[in-house]
């Protein structure tokens, strides 16, 4: 009897079929979707491609951040501040944000890294209000009350209004495919299965000559780059910013970790399965406010203490489906 | 020269506020290696349950605290035991956002209760009167308040070393399976240690309440005072939170001196300053 090892599942072979025709129609939405719902769509991509970086530091990297406000409120004024001052494209200017961002991360990672589990989350929490505080005090950019996109700059990305809003849908689904595909990739190269190691045990993973702090570092530099684009996306949408806008740890930090705690942390189908519920529970209970957000707050309590693998690590323990496929499997030649 | 003699003085004295904020996170944290992210959010609820009580009864903010104090140490114990302990174990994941839920729900229903209008509770003439003390107007308020930090901190630590209930939480501290053998029901210790916690929080938060308004948003900001008081005073040493509360304080008075936008920041600043030099706080405590 033989054998023969292989990622793939039937399950994968048939997700990645569906996937691929689901991001045709997707793509092909400014000539189908209305305003109001590509502007949904665009903001569900957004938050996809927050949740899965959000997953890679926490899931896998187990980097537990309550500050990516930090980064997603630097890549907004960035935005600002680069097309505003710097005559720069915005497109251009948001993927500079990224690689400010990524240069700027490595000092912050040096520092907050010596503080340990939910005294980094605090720590970064700590360093994103240095981000709001800091910003209030740049009068140029409106100071505390923040300011908008200059007519010139908004026209620059496409001269109609149409031309716009199926532009930004189409950054924003794009910001998300490259997200999640990055993330896929990596985990599956050499480093990801280190981070993997890592994520299941920290001491046999440096027992097996795997430098943690480094790849935590890449990690956390990574995910802080994407996440400065994706802000810059966002802000690019809003077309305002403000500080307590920018740096809100509700919008940018708890919205998400619900999305990946009730999806499932720590697997890259988790998020996306998270993203739909939270948009689910939006649309229908958005009307009653601070109700919503309570029970929001509960069911990710519930689902932490009840099924901690979320909502995909129950369907993943009752089928062994696998969309993405990330783990070896042995199978029987026949 | 006066000026800044006195932003240094009201910082220390505020430095007492931090210190009650950190003592109840240095507390669980020293006990149940658990770090409540709620705990700001705690500390608004005690201020809003003071609220509630004077204006209730008609009293005196400070004797609020006789049914405040008890009604946290409840609730602490409570939470801790119906949600918080199922949370504890190797993974530091389930605390931390079981937490973080946790601080979602309080500020919401306590935006829903009281409404986001800043609330204040009246001290009556104390929170007025101040004494010169050689050219400077030292606030009876914040004097009173340091003093209170200081008799909580020498309190906790007296329970800590002189009492079984602290021989219990140490116990439990170094090494909860055997202290379980020799006795100790970690679920019930772990309970009473969050109510004492939150006890703490009811006087943190009824002093918060009178110095400053409130509304259900400045949790967060509460919890990050403490936590940053935590830090640079080093972790697991108290009269180390008072020295690191006291340090954040003058750095707040100080920012603020120069620039109004700067207080919060300038206190921010010296936190990353001390855990650049000195990653282990000030005053860690020496293990043994």
């Amino acid at each position: 009897m033989s054998a023969r090892v292989t990622r793939s599942t039937r399950a994968s072979r048939v997700g990645t079929v569906v996937a691929a025709l689901a991001l045709l129609v997707l793509a092909a939405a400014p000539w189908w979707a209305g305003r109001a719902d590509m502007r949904l769509m665009g903001e569900i991509y957004l938050y996809l491609s927050l949740a899965c970086l959000w997953n890679l530091m926490a899931g896998y990297a187990g980097l537990v951040s309550v500050g990516q406000q930090a980064f997603v409120g630097f890549g907004g004024y960035m935005l600002f501040a680069l097309t505003i001052f710097g005559g720069l494209h915005p497109i251009a200017a948001i993927l500079a944000a990224g690689l400010l961002a990524a240069m700027l991360s490595v000092p912050i990672a040096t520092l907050i890294f010596r503080l340990k589990g939910a005294y980094f989350a605090i720590g970064t929490w700590v360093i994103a209000e240095v981000f709001r505080l800091s910003f209030a005090q740049i009068q140029a950019l409106g100071g505390g009350s923040g300011s908008s996109l200059p007519v010139g700059v908004v026209k620059s990305l496409a001269a109609s209004r149409s031309g716009r809003e199926a532009l930004s849908y189409w950054l924003a689904l794009g910001a998300a495919v490259i997200v999640i595909l990055s993330v896929y990739l990596f985990l599956r190269s050499r480093r990801g299965l280190a981070l993997t190691a890592i994520r299941d045990s920290e001491v046999a993973a440096s027992g097996l000559g795997i430098d943690i702090w480094r790849t935590k570092l890449e990690v956390y530099v990574v995910t802080s780059a994407f996440t400065a684009v994706i802000g810059g996306l966002i802000f690019s949408q809003k077309l305002r910013i403000s500080p307590d806008a920018a740096f809100s740890v509700n919008d940018w930090t708890a919205f998400v970790i619900f999305i990946v705690v009730i999806g499932g942390i720590g697997t890259l189908e988790g998020p996306i399965i998270g993203t739909l519920v939270f948009f689910a529970l939006r649309e229908t209970l958005a009307d009653f406010g601070t109700i919503y957000l309570m029970v929001l707050g509960l069911v990710a309590i519930v689902v932490m203490l009840k099924a901690p693998k979320g909502i995909w690590g129950l369907v993943r323990d009752r089928f062994d489906l696998e969309l993405f496929p990330l783990s070896y499997r042995v199978r029987k030649r026949d | 020269m006066i000026e800044w003699v006195g932003a240094i003085v009201q910082g220390t004295l505020l430095g007492g506020l931090y210190a009650l904020f950190a003592a109840g996170l240095s507390l669980i944290f020293g006990v149940m290696r658990l770090v409540n992210i709620a705990h700001g959010d705690l500390i608004v609820l005690a201020a809003y349950l003071g609220l509630s009580t004077t204006l209730m009864l008609g009293v005196h903010p400070f004797v609020a605290l006789i049914v405040v104090m008890p009604l946290m140490a409840a609730i602490g114990y409570a939470l801790q035991r119906g949600v918080l302990n199922r949370t504890l174990g190797p993974d530091i994941l389930p605390p931390l956002l079981v937490t973080f839920g946790l601080s979602v729900i309080l500020q919401n229903a306590l935006l829903e209760g009281f409404t986001a209008d800043p609330q204040k509770l009246n001290g009556g003439a104390i929170e007025t009167a101040s004494l010169a003390v050689g050219g400077l107007a030292v606030g009876v308020l914040p004097l009173l308040t340091f003093a209170i930090a200081v008799a909580v901190i020498a309190g906790l630590q007296w329970v800590f070393y002189a009492t079984a209930l602290g021989r219990g939480f140490r116990a439990v501290s170094d090494n909860q399976d055997i202290a379980q053998i020799m006795g100790l029901n970690k679920a019930h210790v772990f309970g009473l240690a969050m109510a004492l916690a939150l006890a703490v929080t009811a006087i943190a938060g009824i002093l918060l309440g009178m110095r400053t308004s409130f509304d259900p948003a400045i949790g967060g900001g509460r919890l990050i005072f403490g936590f940053e008081a935590v830090i640079i005073g080093g972790l697991g040493n108290l009269w180390g939170t008072l020295a690191g509360g006291v340090i954040l304080g003058v750095a707040q008075t100080l920012g603020a001196k120069i620039d109004p936008g700067y207080q919060v920041l300038a206190g921010h600043i010296a936190f990353l300053v001390v855990l650049a030099v000195r990653p282990n706080g000030l005053f860690p405590r020496v293990e043994h």
